[in-house]
Order: C-alpha cells, then sequence, then structure tokens
C-alpha cells in the first residue's frame, strides 16, 4: 500500500506538467475548432459553426494532407535505407570503436537545424558548391535545377532526420542476442538469410520506432519545405503556420491541426500494437 | 497573459544589455521591425529627452497585430505598423489620437503625407516609410525590359524558371488585381476568384517565393525578375548597378509603414515625445541612407546627398506621383475571404 502511494505521488509533478502543458492546450485547440474567426483575427465565440470542420475536408487541403504524407513517406523510407546499413555496420564494429561512431552519427545535431538546412541552399543553388563542380570538371554546361524541388525537401528531411534511425536501430542491434544469429548459421542459413529471416524481423521494432519517429518529423515540419522547396509545396505543417500567423484563422488551423494530431495518434496506436505483438511473439519463440 | 510574460522577459533582457539603471526614469515600449531604426535610437532618445527605450521587436505585421489585440495595447507605448494595421487597430479602438500640439516635427512632413487615405490628416497614425512595389530586374541578363504585370505572371520562355513573387498576401494578391485593372482593395468573390486562377497558374513558372532574399537571387543571377518593394530593390542595386527596378504600366499599390499610439499607453506625453524625435530630419535621412526606403519626411529628404536619387532613382519619385497609387487598404470583414484566396492559391499544386 505504501509503496503504492509513494509511485504516484513521485509521478504527480510529471502528470501535472503533460496535463497543464500538453493536455489543456490540445482541448483548447479542440475547442477553437467550432467557432469562426473574428474580422480581425482572434476569435469569434459569438458564432458558433461546424464549417471549419467541413472546410478540412476540402479536396484542396485533404490533398495536402495526402501528399505530406508522401513526401513523409519518401523521406522515412530513405531514412530506413541509410540508417540500417550504418546501425549496423556501428553495431558490428568493435566495442571501442561505437562510441566514437555513434558521435559522429549525431554530430550534426550540434549545429541549429536552420543552419544545416540553409547549408543545403549553399550546396544545391544554380551557382552553389554542386553545380559548380560539375560545370568546372566539364561534366555539364548548364546549372542543374536541384533547389526548389520536391526532391530537395526529401533531401533536407532526410539529411535531418537519419541520424534518428540509426539510434533507434542501433539500439534494437545492441539488444539482439547473438545466439540467434549463431544458430541460424550453424543450422546452415547464408549471411542474408540469416540477417532476412533472423536479425530483421528481430529488431523490427526498434525499425518501426525509427520510422515513426521520422515520419512524424516529417509530416509537420514546415522549415524544410519553406526553404528548400521555396515555398511552391505546402506542406501540412506551412498550412498550418499560414492559418495560425499569416491569415490569423485559427479556427481553421485548429482544425488541422486536430486532424493531423488525430492522424498521427493513430499511427503511434498501431504502431504500439504492432510492437506489442512482436514481443509477445519473441517471448513465445 | 503569456505574451505579457514574454515582453517581460524579452524587456529584461534588454534592459540588461543596455545597462540601464535609473529606475526612476520615465520608460517608453516600442515595437518595431528589427533593423527599422538606428541602432543607436535608444542611448540618442535618452540623451534628447532622458526617456528610457525599451525595443521590442516584431518579424510581420501579423505578430504585432496578435500580441496587440490580445492584450488590447497592454505593454506598449508606440507600435510600428502598416497602414491597413493602423486602422485595423484604430476601427478595433484600441488607438490614442495623435496630438499635433505635442508634436511639431509634424511639420516636416510633406503635404501629401497628411493626405493618405487610410487616415487624413493623421489623426492615429504618422507615416514613417512609404513606397510602391514594382518589378526589380537585371536589365544585363532578360531579353526585353519588363513593363507589365503579366510579365511577371505569364512570363517569356526565357524567364520561366528565373522569378519570383511575394507570398505577403497582400502584394501576391496586389501583383494579380493591378494586372487586371481591379482595385488592390477589392473583396468581391469574382475578382478574388478570377486573381487565384491567374496565381495559381503563374506559381508553375516561380523559381520561389520569396520575401526577403529576392534581391540577392538577382545579384547572383539565380533569378531573372522578382516582385520587389522598391527600397528591396536598392539593396541588389547596391551591390549590382545593373539590376534596375520599374513600376509596370498598370500602376503599383502605394504603402506605408506607421508609428501609433497605443490607448492603453501609460505614457502618451513620452511617446508623443517619441514620435517628434523620429521625425526630425536626423532620423528621416537615416531612413533614406540606410534602409533606402523613400521617407514621407520632407526634412530628411533634403537632406540626402542628391547622388543617393542618381544611384536609386525610385527613391527621386516625387509624393505627388506616389499620391496617384492607390494605397492598401484595411479590408475589415472582407479579410476572411481575402485570406481564404490566399491559402487556396498557396495551397494549388
Amino acid at each position: 500500500m505504501k509503496a503504492r502511494s509513494g509511485t504516484w505521488l513521485l509521478m504527480l509533478p510529471g502528470l501535472m506538467w503533460l496535463g497543464l502543458l500538453m493536455v489543456v492546450p490540445c482541448l483548447l485547440v479542440f475547442v477553437l475548432i467550432f467557432f469562426e474567426r473574428g474580422i480581425y483575427g482572434g476569435i469569434d465565440w459569438q458564432a458558433p459553426t461546424l464549417e471549419n470542420i467541413a472546410r478540412v475536408f476540402d479536396p484542396l487541403y485533404l490533398s495536402i494532407f495526402v501528399d505530406s504524407g508522401i513526401i513523409a513517406g519518401v523521406s522515412t523510407l530513405a531514412a530506413l535505407l541509410i540508417g540500417y546499413p550504418a546501425a549496423y555496420a556501428i553495431a558490428k564494429a568493435p566495442a571501442s570503436r561505437q562510441t566514437a561512431l555513434l558521435f559522429l552519427a549525431i554530430l550534426p545535431f550540434w549545429t541549429n537545424y536552420l543552419i544545416r538546412t540553409y547549408a543545403w541552399i549553399v550546396l544545391l543553388n544554380p551557382a552553389g558548391l554542386i553545380n559548380s563542380l560539375l560545370i568546372e570538371l566539364g561534366l555539364r554546361s548548364e546549372p542543374l535545377t536541384l533547389l526548389y524541388t520536391k526532391s530537395a525537401v526529401v533531401l533536407g528531411l532526410v539529411y535531418s532526420y537519419t541520424p534518428f534511425v540509426i539510434l533507434a536501430i542501433y539500439s534494437a542491434l545492441q539488444r539482439l542476442d547473438p545466439s540467434y544469429a549463431e544458430a541460424s548459421r550453424d543450422l546452415g542459413a547464408g549471411v542474408v538469410q540469416t540477417f532476412l529471416r533472423i536479425t530483421l524481423p528481430l529488431t523490427a521494432p526498434g525499425v518501426a520506432a525509427g520510422a515513426v519517429f521520422v515520419f512524424v518529423l516529417s509530416i509537420g515540419n514546415f522549415v524544410t519545405p519553406d526553404l528548400l522547396g521555396g515555398g511552391k509545396f505546402q506542406m501540412v505543417g506551412n498550412l498550418i503556420y499560414d492559418q495560425f500567423l499569416s491569415a490569423r484563422d485559427w479556427p481553421f488551423g485548429a482544425a488541422l491541426s486536430v486532424l493531423l494530431i488525430g492522424l498521427m495518434l493513430l499511427l503511434l496506436f498501431a504502431q504500439a500494437v504492432a510492437s506489442l505483438r512482436a514481443r509477445g511473439e519473441h517471448a513465445r519463440a | 497573459m503569456k505574451f505579457r510574460t514574454l515582453l517581460s522577459i524579452a524587456a529584461g533582457a534588454v534592459m540588461l544589455a543596455a545597462g540601464s539603471t535609473a529606475a526612476l526614469a520615465e520608460k517608453l515600449v516600442i515595437s518595431n521591425w528589427d533593423g527599422y531604426m538606428p541602432k543607436d535610437m535608444a542611448e540618442k532618445f535618452k540623451a534628447a529627452t532622458g526617456i528610457d527605450l525599451e525595443i521590442a521587436v516584431h518579424a510581420t505585421n501579423e505578430e504585432i497585430m496578435g500580441k496587440v489585440t490580445a492584450s488590447g495595447g497592454e505593454g506598449y507605448d508606440v507600435l510600428f505598423v502598416s497602414s491597413p494595421f493602423a486602422e485595423a487597430l484604430n476601427n478595433l479602438g484600441l488607438l490614442a489620437p495623435i496630438d499635433h500640439s505635442k508634436i511639431p516635427n509634424l511639420a516636416n512632413l510633406y503635404a501629401e503625407a497628411n493626405e493618405l487615405k487610410h487616415d487624413p490628416g493623421n489623426t492615429f497614425s504618422v507615416p514613417y516609410t512609404w513606397g510602391t512595389t514594382g518589378l526589380c530586374y537585371r536589365s544585363d541578363l532578360v531579353k526585353t525590359a519588363p513593363t507589365s504585370w503579366n510579365d511577371l505572371l505569364t512570363p517569356s520562355d526565357d524567364l520561366k524558371g528565373k522569378i519570383t513573387m511575394l507570398s505577403t498576401d497582400r502584394w501576391l494578391m496586389a501583383a494579380g488585381f493591378l494586372a487586371d485593372g481591379l482595385s488592390v482593395n477589392t473583396t468581391d468573390q469574382a475578382d478574388l476568384d478570377k486573381v487565384r486562377d491567374q496565381l495559381i497558374a503563374a506559381k508553375r513558372n516561380l523559381l520561389a517565393y520569396d520575401d526577403t532574399t529576392f534581391y540577392s537571387k538577382l545579384v547572383s543571377g539565380e533569378a531573372l525578375m522578382v516582385q520587389a518593394w522598391d527600397g528591396w530593390c536598392n539593396y541588389g542595386i547596391t551591390d549590382k548597378p545593373e539590376i534596375k527596378y520599374v513600376i509596370p504600366k498598370e500602376g503599383s499599390d502605394l504603402w506605408a509603414d506607421t508609428m501609433v499610439i497605443t490607448k492603453a499607453s501609460k505614457n502618451p506625453e513620452a511617446a508623443a515625445k517619441f514620435i517628434d524625435f523620429v521625425m526630425n530630419a536626423d532620423n528621416g535621412k537615416w531612413v533614406v541612407e540606410n534602409i533606402m526606403y523613400k521617407s514621407p519626411n520632407k526634412a530628411g529628404m533634403e537632406a540626402v546627398d542628391k547622388s543617393m536619387f542618381e544611384k536609386y532613382p525610385n527613391m527621386a519619385i516625387t509624393p505627388a506621383e506616389l499620391l496617384k497609387y492607390e494605397q492598401l487598404r484595411d479590408l475589415g470583414s472582407g479579410m476572411k475571404a481575402f485570406s481564404k484566396t490566399v491559402s487556396e492559391v498557396m495551397a494549388a499544386k
């Protein structure tokens, strides 16, 4: 009995923090949906309406959700394809080197996100480093259009979020019992088969965690599409930002936000269920 | 509440940095765009009047509008806002009337600066800078010099992918309104829809939307023609004299940035002294020489070296010519439909 009440008491500050600073603001945002924007911005509390909910489902805005999902999805896939081999290499490296390698993977985070994104502008623009090099080497006579394209946005997102994937998969690989791989090879499976049928499924929770991390961060990102996309490819984050800060239509921005939060909660729920099931199967094995 | 706390923290930091020690001296809180006033404004003002100046910055009109409408203007004395927003604040009853007897330097204004449509006679706002919006281009790299807004909206093949437009809502739409001969203040749904479709088509030929670095894109040659405020084009001309500014034949909008005093201000006398100080000839001259905008301050403009007007021809436009252009006004209840249209343009592929 004593231990239990003690536990709740210890959790209280954390719960209050979450409650006051996350749950209450989210509820406030939710309430905003049902009112109209005032003439000069702000909220017209005298004018309840369902108009904002209807507007969110307009094909124009839904297509932005879909496009953002696609960009985030492609970025996630690319981050996984780059991150898994990197994490694998780090996990298989001699223990003395692993810390240094992990440090290198995280080092970019010591620089501000905005500055790292601007660095890509310097690299990709028509008079930038990459195009100058290509022209100097005689490989091109005209600069390539690299900047202000959808690919540049994906590149920026992959670059920024791959370290998260590396960390998530690395920790999953670390927790992996090496005897599974040994047993598999003793029984005659090749390296590739061992990887595909033993290692990969056993590290699936780590892969899922990294993937969800990248996806959720990418879909809400508004800095990268604005800087590297030239403001031409609005993603959900830009749309919401514009509603709150330029159009000052808080109710519509709130409606968009709630839809985004809802979709992400569904995604996280699915990931949690899949993760539990994977662990359950693992335990039974 | 939150904004006041933030302002207190920001103000506290500024105070620490300025090393101010006087606890009894009068204090004035102003909000302006970063770099829009001389850096030593606070020191000079204190030396001239003994009043402490706390300078808050806002990046956009919408930002300061949000803060002021939420707090009723509490915590601010003087604001620098563009004229449509000054008009809106006045309609909301958040501004104090300008007492001309307390601001003798108002005499420094051009006669035309007292005839601005948003506030004839300057009863609640005092203009600080004014200007036009037009096309800024590399005269050495474009095949033919642009003459019309349609050169931006339906560019020739050599310009496709090498032009930028402003994304700030009023100017984004103004390009379309002016090209079609419509008022820059229209909120008629048919007009909005027509311009929306034009802008969505124009989007496909853009290099990017750019409100802050379009002049460097011209200097580097990344862009050949951009939609630009006249003062900003001058930043490009400084680095590359081949850059030229033109007001298209359909015309421009007339924009003005103004100073207003909040009704919630506890120091309206000090606020008036501040505006008077800003309106002196030195500060008017500073604006022209440093921000390269035109100032409605006649004394200031006349103190500027004549070579500036040769190097930057768009500064030489006379106030009488300026007032030919339609001024941007507050859209009132039409703002909702207007914002909706802008969202549709920005969201379209």
